[in-house]
């Protein structure tokens, strides 16, 4: 039964194989899921997902995949709504109260609330009496309020049925496709990392020491070594302004997520507009520049480059030589070569979505450098790609 | 295994306790930690009660809790056993103590101590995360197996009864894949307002409910606001009601300048943001701050 539920994990990326297929048989086994849908859904979480970033796909499969075990359901459903139908015709006259609670909800939302509640009732194997109690009384007047009020109270955990907990979607937040705090970004710029013992040597080589003691017959003999320090330093190019400036907020995050990290041996950033010419900028407001020569001069092959930029302009700023505002006689798309081809390691980080990165100015600039898209799992495919070797 | 054909009752045994709330997920969780008898992973946002998790675990088996919190400098062999060859170094050189005896310079580590242990222990490795990336991957074999040997006294410690291991993560570093799969994953959702209700209960019990109520909303308000670089959480919270309820306010109003948004806001920038978007009413200041 669980086997083409594995395979629509799978489908949508969640890693699950034989070792999680054996634990769940395990588990179903000894009865954990109490023979229930509910408890399947939990104990399936438990120990198919490793990452919260896969709760989401995970709600996705079970709604796709279980959803159609709840099918049988609807034949009792519409005898549901038709006894209901016919009660509504010979019920007897509502108290000016009841009148009252009712008009406060229209009728659309109350069948919406009722079918919520014949959807629950489908999975749930102890629920007899629950829905007839209280949603199926709900389009008369007290019930229905008490059973919506019902619903909210319920939500937080123990009393929501599987299946609308997993419609409620609510771990779509956590997804590797989407962005969101500062803090995941940082975990994300993590993997960009590399140790290397270089500088003074002041920390204790127990080995050697023991070693070095040893062959000198028991007399003592400290050996220190230089300690284990991050190595890789980084270089960030923002384009700010203009096309970017829906981005603003993603990319200060970035930024800070930046600087915050403290696994670089350097940071650099420089800011440009549109794309990079002769100049770079300090600063957000595009005052203090620098040439891109002495940059380039001042980084060398082993800074891993990284542009953020939407690289979307029109095709005369990528294709034009010269200009009032250019240094050098040199293209917009030659120099982003130059910067390409000066560092082992480049990536940029495009905020704009792969769908849109044909047909413009982003496919050209895509040739000169590996672009990502700027989501938690294009900034990690980034880091991977930025922390191997040259040509790797 | 003592008993090879448990029946399902014999492993419901986690069903929180009295101080500390659970939910279905999260015991579905626990209880397959138990039976099936491997780590039990516990991850979510920094104040959502993951270390307590374990606490509660062991209060509710009756067992002994052992805690190791991982640094960044600690390593697997950490957790296992020490030996210490600077002072058996020290000794040998200027005489005390029977160098000979290797054992007596064998420490044990927390997972020594839950392996040796003569009844079943809750063992909890607190945010594992911190340590280096190949952390958790040089514990998968002891982890799995519940034994290792001590390489220099040929020794083998192995587990009596297999301890129950809880392992938190902040997240702050990616887990490896291969120790994902061994475990069993529970993500502590952030709390809604009615259970932080209860929540705020147990840590303010005497507080005014109008004013708990309004506190909660406005924090949960702060927390949706898109532009906020630090979140503020569960423990902010209930230091921000501390205050509020020193100050003897009896109600807070969110379009409002909220008082001491010190406490629920660290950063700031996020307090300057906040005063960008907020629409200047006429009552609106009332110089809390």
């Amino acid at each position: 039964m669980f086997v083409p539920f594995l395979y629509a994990l799978r489908a949508r990326g969640v890693p699950v194989g034989a070792q999680e297929a054996l634990a769940l048989a395990q588990a179903l086994a000894r009865g954990l899921h109490e023979s229930g849908l509910d408890g399947f859904y939990h104990l399936g979480r438990a120990l198919l997902v490793h990452s919260e970033a896969h709760l989401d796909a995970f709600d996705e499969a079970f709604l796709a995949t279980f959803k159609g075990v709840v099918a049988d359901g609807r034949k009792l459903k519409d005898e549901l709504l038709e006894w209901l139908a016919q009660a509504a015709a010979g019920v007897r006259p509502l108290t000016q109260d009841e009148l009252d609670a009712l008009e406060r909800h229209d009728p659309d939302e109350l069948w919406r609330l009722l079918e919520e509640r014949m959807r629950e009732q489908d999975e749930r194997h102890d629920g007899g009496t629950y829905w007839i109690g209280t949603g199926g009384a709900s389009p008369f007047g007290h019930s229905g309020q008490v059973g919506r009020e019902g619903i909210r109270l319920g939500g937080p955990g123990g009393h929501r049925s599987a299946l609308a907990s997993a419609d409620a979607r609510r771990y779509r937040g956590y997804r590797k496709d989407l962005v969101l705090d500062v803090r995941q970004l940082g975990v994300a710029l993590r993997k960009l990392r590399r140790f290397s013992r270089e500088g003074e040597p002041d920390e204790l080589d127990l080995e050697g020491t023991i070693d070095a003691t040893a062959k000198n017959a028991g007399e003592l003999e400290v050996k220190v070594r230089p300690p284990r320090r991050p190595s890789v330093r980084v270089l960030l190019l923002l384009d700010v302004g203009g096309s970017m400036d829906p981005y603003a907020h993603l990319v200060s995050r970035l930024f800070s997520a930046a600087s915050k990290a403290t696994h670089w041996k350097e940071l650099k950033v420089y800011r440009f507009h549109n794309c990079v010419y002769g100049r770079l900028w300090k600063d957000d407001d595009l005052t203090d520049s620098v040439p891109v020569s002495q940059v380039l001069a001042e980084h060398g092959r082993h800074h891993k480059l990284i542009v953020v930029g939407d690289a979307l302009m029109g095709p005369y700023e990528l294709l034009q030589r010269g200009g009032p505002s250019r240094d050098e006689l040199l293209t917009g798309l030659e120099w982003l070569e130059r910067l390409a081809g000066h560092f082992d390691r480049a990536a940029w980080l495009n905020p704009e979505p792969p769908g849109l990165w044909r047909h413009n100015t982003i496919e050209a600039i895509a040739r000169v450098f590996r672009m990502f898209p700027l989501t938690l799992g294009g900034l990690e495919e980034a880091m991977d790609h930025l922390v191997r070797g040259r040509g790797a | 295994m003592p008993d090879p054909t448990p029946t399902p009752q014999a492993f419901r045994r986690f069903a929180g306790t009295p101080s500390y709330l659970t939910n279905d997920a999260l015991e579905a969780a626990v209880n397959a930690a138990l039976a099936l008898e491997r780590p039990l992973l516990v991850k979510g946002e920094p104040g959502t009660g993951k270390t307590l998790l374990a606490e509660a675990i062991a209060e509710s088996l009756g067992a002994p809790l052992l805690r190791w919190h991982v640094k960044s400098t600690t390593r697997a062999q950490d957790g296992l056993y020490v030996y210490d060859t600077v002072q058996r170094l020290y000794d040998s050189r200027f005489g005390g103590g029977d160098v000979q005896d290797i054992r007596k310079y064998i420490k044990l580590g927390p997972l020594g101590h839950a392996f040796k242990a003569p009844a079943r222990a809750v063992l909890l490795i607190d945010e594992v995360d911190k340590a280096d990336l190949e952390f958790p991957n040089d514990l998968l074999h002891e982890l799995d197996r519940m034994r290792f040997q001590i390489v220099e006294t040929g020794e083998e410690v192995a587990a009596r009864e297999r301890p129950v291991v809880v392992i938190t993560s902040n997240n702050e570093k990616e887990l490896p894949d291969a120790f994902l799969r061994r475990c069993v994953f529970h993500f502590i959702d952030f709390p809604d307002p009615a259970l932080m209700e209860r929540i705020v209960a147990v840590h303010h019990p005497r507080l005014g409910p109008d004013l708990v109520r309004q506190a909660i909303s406005a924090f949960f308000a702060l927390r949706q606001h898109p532009r906020l670089r630090k979140r503020p959480s569960t423990s902010e919270l209930i230091d921000w009601l501390t205050v509020l309820h020193a100050a003897g306010l009896t109600g807070v109003r969110l379009d409002q300048d909220l008082p001491f948004l010190g406490t629920l806001l660290k950063k700031e920038q996020d307090v300057a943001n906040l005063k960008d978007v907020k629409p200047q009413g006429g009552a609106a200041r009332r110089g809390w701050n």
